[in-house]
């Protein structure tokens, strides 16, 4: 027992002299992560087969906030679940693909003028959508004083105001162009480079292979070659995409968003956990939302994925 | 035809990618991108301009996009000016500045530490983790605001400064472009400082923090961005208004309730969107090469 102790002990030193220090390195980082990161999650997974209204002890019941969310919340499968992916499947990929394009064309100009231009494009993206609110409000304003509307009236191509971020049949093509602005971020400066790294010899090869223009080039040549540079703006794509979920209720002003319009699955979730406070309905809603991050991330994987 | 076609990258590279010069072939390029440059920009010349307008030309109609006669009264205004609940903007600024600073330190330290674990140190489970992390990579915080409310109440962060920190440290993306960077450093250079003594900690000073400072630039912008524009701790887990910060007060005078289209909070609203975007502008503009050269490595295996 006593010898069973000692050679525990030991056991553990030699693990420390071994292995400690890259412990001790990670472990600030770790700490960080696993509280706000990992508990978190898994307390998402918990609490969604739970009632819990934050006063007393969450109760179990299975499965049953999943039941509700597929075959009772109206909203949800009504205006919730079609406008996220509406949005999803419009910002995303549309984002990604312009995202890729403009970092083409910009690895075509010299330095200087790359530079600048990259600055342009990226400047909208490192804006907070608190700062753009103020600009947005005011171009979409619903009076005659909104820009949008003083422009129009003004051409005589309509004959009143109109309520845009009021109008539900206005408000999501808002939200989509507002993200879309802001969609050249960290994945579009990462496809930048990565354009700029590739090998010139790589396209003199190509060309020796019978590659005659621009575009075959870069489906042959560009992509393949940075396929880890492309997967990883995907991802950030996809992030940037579902973390941008709030701007439909900062531009109406409300939540829920007039006439759910623009109610994606981020406004549900803050809708049933900070309004109505059912918390456990809400995780329920939040694994939906990880599990449609992961999957639209496994198509970018099977896209762009090494083949490993 | 293949001949003709090598020679755009021999010698001198006017077109192709990264060229060294002008050529009129880029000119289509130009013919895309300006316009579209011109329409990413307008919001931001909007904020400038609107920043600086008096009352009487921000309620004009029509309105006018530019200012015609520049006043600094919104600033005056702002900085004049208490919160509904006594607390003076600068106060909120103050706030900002300080935590903003403060996490972008801590983030350094944290990730960068982490990430020289994670790539130059030997461990089982080194691959596993960098893994996990790489998952991570696709975590929406939005996505768990409940658990982690839940999680900041019960560790007593609720209304302290650590709360604005702690949470902007769990940045997944940062550990793993530090890392990819690290990889990039030669085992042989940590191989002959071991040899001649060096431990951990001095390999990680000396050698790591010097030959990073590019990842390490990229990191501050990221974190920077992620914590100066952050509203959303503060209206969830700080209810004393001296612990708030100014994007969380930016909020405040652009919700409709609280005024938005009164005539003094527009022009304040603009003036402070000014703030907030500012820095964020300044900052990406110093450090850009640096980024660049990161983002050179951030391909995802």
């Amino acid at each position: 027992m006593v010898n069973n102790h000692i050679q525990r002990e030991s056991k553990f030193k030699l693990w420390l002299n071994k292995e400690g220090s890259a412990y001790g390195f990670l472990s600030g980082y770790g700490l960080m992560f696993i509280i706000f990161i990992v508990v978190p999650v898994l307390m998402a997974g918990l609490l969604s087969f739970t009632l819990f209204d934050t006063i007393q002890f969450p109760k179990f019941i299975g499965l049953k906030n999943y039941i509700t969310l597929l075959t009772q919340d109206d909203i949800f499968m009504k205006y919730v679940l079609p406008n996220t992916i509406e949005f999803a499947v419009i910002v995303g990929p549309g984002g990604y693909i312009l995202s890729f394009i403009l970092a083409w064309i910009l690895a075509q100009l010299p330095k200087l003028p790359r530079t600048i231009m990259a600055l342009i494009l990226y400047s909208p993206s490192m804006t907070s959508s608190v700062a753009m609110a103020v600009v947005w409000l005011t171009i979409f304003s619903g009076d005659q004083n909104g820009y949008l509307n003083s422009l129009l009236l003004n051409y005589n191509l309509i004959q009143e105001p109109i309520q845009w971020l009021q109008s539900p049949q206005y408000l999501m093509t808002i939200m989509i162009i507002v993200t879309l602005w802001s969609s050249m971020g960290v994945g579009f400066l990462a496809m930048l480079a990565g354009i700029l790294e590739i090998n010139p010899e790589m396209y003199e090869a190509g060309a020796l292979d019978g590659i005659s223009n621009r575009f075959q080039e870069i489906i042959y040549i560009t992509i393949p070659s940075m396929r880890p540079q492309m997967l990883f703006g995907a991802v950030m794509a996809i992030v940037a995409t579902f973390q941008a979920g709030a701007i439909g209720v900062t531009l109406s002003g409300a939540n829920p968003t007039p006439q759910y319009a623009g109610q994606l699955i981020v406004n549900h979730i803050e809708d049933y956990g900070f309004l109505r406070y059912e918390m456990g309905y809400a995780a329920a809603v939040s694994v939906v939302l990880l599990l449609m991050v992961l999957l639209f991330a496994r198509v970018a994987n099977s896209l762009f994925g090494s083949n490993e | 035809m293949s001949i003709f076609k090598r020679k755009r990258h021999t010698g001198i590279q006017y077109s192709g990618i990264n060229p060294k010069g002008y050529h009129p072939s880029q000119l289509k390029f130009y013919i895309i991108l300006l316009p579209l440059a011109v329409f990413m920009l307008l919001p931001m010349a909007f904020i400038f301009s609107h920043a600086f307008k008096p009352p009487d030309e921000l309620f004009a109609y029509p309105p006018r996009f530019f200012v015609i006669n520049p006043t600094f009264k919104n600033f005056i205004d702002l900085f004049s000016k208490m919160s509904s609940s006594g607390v003076p903007v600068s106060r909120y600024l103050f706030n900002s500045i300080v935590v903003t600073g403060v996490t972008i330190v801590a983030s350094i330290l944290v990730s960068s530490t982490a990430a020289y674990a994670l790539s130059k140190k030997r461990f089982k489970l080194k691959k596993a983790l960098f893994a996990i992390n790489t998952v991570a990579l696709m975590f929406v915080p939005i996505a768990v605001t409940i658990p982690r409310f839940l999680i900041i109440q019960r560790l007593g962060l609720m209304d302290t400064f650590w709360v604005h920190v702690l949470p902007a440290l769990a940045m997944p993306v940062g550990l793993f472009l530090i890392k990819q960077f690290i990889d990039g450093i030669p085992d042989e250079i940590i191989e002959a400082a071991r040899i001649d003594g060096a431990n951990d900690l001095s390999i990680y000073f000396q050698i790591i923090l010097p030959m990073i400072k590019p990842a390490i630039a990229t990191i501050a912008i990221l974190t920077f961005q992620a914590t100066w524009n952050n509203a959303e701790t503060s209206s969830l887990f700080i209810n004393d208004e001296s612990l708030k910060t100014f994007a969380f007060y930016l909020t405040t005078l652009t919700s409709t309730s609280a005024g938005a289209n009164t005539v003094a909070g527009q022009g304040m609203a603009a003036a402070a969107s000014l703030i907030m975007f500012l820095p964020n502008l300044i900052i990406f503009f110093f450090l850009q090469s640096q980024v660049m050269s990161t983002m050179a490595h951030s391909g995802l295996k």
